[in-house]
């Protein structure tokens, strides 16, 4: 087997005071290549401050934190960028998508940093966008995009440089219940075929999509041993 | 879409190295795209933040266009004739008690053509006056009672040198002679509209038609159609100095009495100013000051003033205009900045660097301002053709000024652009994506 995506080495972060606010308590965790993690937590229980922190929008202010085993607490903000830009989607609940720039240079944007070749750049956003199922809406805007189609243009632009990981906050929090069913029917099958993805949430159905749930609790991580899906 | 699985054993050296090669990094290219997409997208926005950058650097055009075609234009005024006329006028003896009839002699010397013409610059030179008639004096070319008399025609007194200087355009005959002069011909020399007035073609001027001006018959020996000198656009009768001396007497002295002496010199280009300097001690050396010499203005000092007035004025407004586009870029930018936290946040969750956010804050900036410039450069050229077209005038553009103009827009974009750049690279992505 391949070494683990994420090892989390007692990470820890606490928001400087006065009083500081350990947002999150040191935690260890190991995700394997292939994973699907589920985190789950009401609302400032701290899963937003482990998704900053594992998206590397944040830095910790202890513990370590290896992607792809790379120690990242080590690196430089031009690497950590160039990391954040190769290695790590991120699919936002509020979709986060330009309003003036149509499905397909929405997805390109992602490859705007990374040094992607600009003839390759075409052909993997029109991939990402045919793996979610909009191949036949490159030219749409988002405006005229439904919610479940807009989040779908997000998880391609998120999965354009093929990430070791996939991270997902809230993904459905601003999607009626069908169109939520089919992003995580998305979800489903990226991670069968091979992506690690960290669902962030709150919706215990969308948990229920995961193998793997753990739960944050002011900010404490603790995993539950689920039973196995079948 | 299947991802390709990680190596199996990845050492920390192996992962750092390939860490190594993708640096991020925002090829110019895309910099440039990003940054005409993120103007594209609201067009009617930058055409708003670009009006003080299209006014001020269409403003600096027109200004600097206007004032080198004013220039260009009174320097075309000033060429040729105005340029190389000297005139010198005889305002009579410092005491002068003599009465009205008895006018004193003429302030000139009796060879005045020859000595003007001796200093260097000078092509010729003569003294003429308009001779005082009597009220309701006539002109006839026949004693014949009801014959075409006419009462609007100057009679004036010409030197052979007032003559060639007064370049004379003859349409029949020849011009007053020095023999004519000397010996007190009754002869003359008409324009061809008092000719036609009179009587007279060209055709008959081989009978020696005569004028007579009140009752003194002088003999039509040339009819000249235009002139460039003194007798430009008016109906005059050019008889020799001598004869209007021996016939009317001195003319009176007196700048101002409209008939005194007067000396018409013209120079080559450009010598009018040298020749002004030395005409009066050449003419009169024991009493120049009685000669009052006109010469026309320097047009080197005219332009230079002309220019000097309003470019000075208007490019004070131009800069004006300039910083009122540097704020409204400067403004619009960092709205834009605000407005864009998320995309700011979004782009720095997708790899950007803080500098390539900058970089793309900075290059719209720039961008538009460019734009700005390009657009009043346009304008500016084009009120300048258009003000020359309408005076039937030369449109002179400097294009050392004019090709780098737009450039001066790209300057004003850049300059104000820098703080909101600043702003957005310092925007931090969390604060960014937690608007959602």
């Amino acid at each position: 087997m391949s070494g683990p995506v994420i090892e989390l080495d007692g990470l820890g972060r606490t928001y400087p005071g006065p009083p500081p606010v350990p947002a999150l308590r040191p935690a260890s965790l190991v995700i394997e290549a292939g994973d699907y993690v589920a985190v789950t937590g009401p609302s400032g229980s701290g899963k937003s401050t482990l998704l900053h922190l594992l998206g590397l929008l944040d830095t910790p202010t202890e513990g370590r934190y290896l992607l792809d085993g790379l120690d990242t607490s080590r690196l430089n903000d031009r690497d950590r960028s160039a990391l954040r830009g190769r290695r790590i989607g991120i699919v936002f609940q509020a979709f986060h998508l330009l309003p003036y720039r149509s499905a397909l240079q929405n997805v390109l944007l992602a490859q705007l940093y990374n040094q992607t070749p600009r003839g390759a750049r075409l052909q993997a956003a029109t991939e990402a966008l045919d793996a979610v199922g909009l191949g036949h809406r490159l030219d749409a805007l988002p405006t005229t995009l439904s919610g479940g189609e807009s989040q779908r243009v997000a998880v391609a632009r998120a999965l354009v440089n093929r990430p070791s990981l996939l991270l997902c906050d809230e993904p459905t929090g601003n999607l009626d219940s069908a169109n939520a069913a089919a992003l995580m029917e998305v979800l489903d099958q990226l991670n069968a075929s091979g992506y690690t993805i960290v669902v962030i949430t709150h919706d215990p159905a969308v948990a229920a999509h995961a193998r793997r749930a753990i739960a944050i609790s002011d900010g404490t991580l603790s995993e539950r041993i689920a039973a196995e899906h079948a | 879409m299947p991802r390709p699985a990680p190596g199996t054993t990845r050492s920390a050296a192996a992962a750092e190295r390939d860490l190594q090669l993708p640096r991020p990094r925002l090829a110019a290219r895309d910099a440039t795209a990003e940054a005409v997409a993120g103007i594209v997208q609201r067009p009617g926005r930058a055409v708003l933040t670009m009006i003080g950058t299209i006014l001020g650097v269409g403003a600096f055009v027109a200004v600097l266009g206007l004032t080198a075609t004013g220039a260009g234009q009174i320097s075309h005024q000033f060429t040729v004739l105005e340029d190389t006329t000297v005139t010198v006028e005889d305002n009579g003896p410092a005491n002068n008690t003599a009465p009205p009839n008895n006018n004193p002699a003429i302030g000139f010397p009796a060879d005045a053509d020859q000595i003007a013409g001796h200093i260097k610059g000078v092509t010729a030179a003569g003294v003429w006056w308009p001779v005082s008639l009597p009220q309701n004096a006539s002109f006839t070319a026949s004693l014949a009672l009801g014959a075409t008399s006419s009462q609007t025609i100057n009679l004036l007194a010409a030197s052979p040198g007032a003559v060639t200087a007064m370049g004379l355009s003859m349409a029949a005959g020849s011009p007053l002679t020095a023999y004519e002069n000397t010996t007190r011909q009754h002869v003359a020399i008409i324009d061809t509209t008092t000719a036609a007035t009179l009587g007279i073609s060209a055709a008959r001027l081989a009978s020696h038609p005569a004028v007579f001006v009140n009752g003194i018959a002088y003999t039509v020996v040339g009819v000249y159609k235009s002139a460039q000198r003194v007798v430009t656009d008016e109906s005059a009768m050019l008889i020799p100095e001598n004869t209007a001396l021996a016939d009317y007497g001195n003319p009176e002295p007196g700048i101002g009495n409209q008939d005194e002496a007067q000396m018409v010199i013209a120079t080559r280009i450009g010598a009018a100013q040298t020749v002004a300097k030395q005409i009066a001690a050449a003419e009169l050396p024991t009493d120049p000051a009685r000669l009052v010499v006109t010469s026309p203005p320097n047009p080197q000092n005219l332009q230079s003033q002309v220019s000097a007035d309003l470019a000075g004025l208007f490019l004070v407004l131009a800069l004006i205009s300039l910083l009122i586009g540097a704020v409204g870029i400067a403004n619009t930018t960092l709205v834009a900045v605000l407005e864009r936290t998320e995309e700011i946040g979004l782009r720095r969750a997708v790899g950007a660097r803080p500098r390539h956010i900058a970089a793309q804050f900075l290059a719209e900036s720039t961008t538009l301002g460019t734009l700005g410039g390009l657009i009043g450069t346009c304008i500016g050229v084009g009120v300048v053709v258009i003000f020359a077209a309408t005076k039937n005038w030369t449109a002179v553009l400097n294009p050392v000024y004019t090709l780098p103009a737009p450039l001066i827009g790209s300057l004003v974009g850049l300059l104000a652009g820098a703080y909101p750049a600043l702003r957005a690279a310092r925007t931090s992505p969390l604060a960014a994506l937690r608007h959602g």
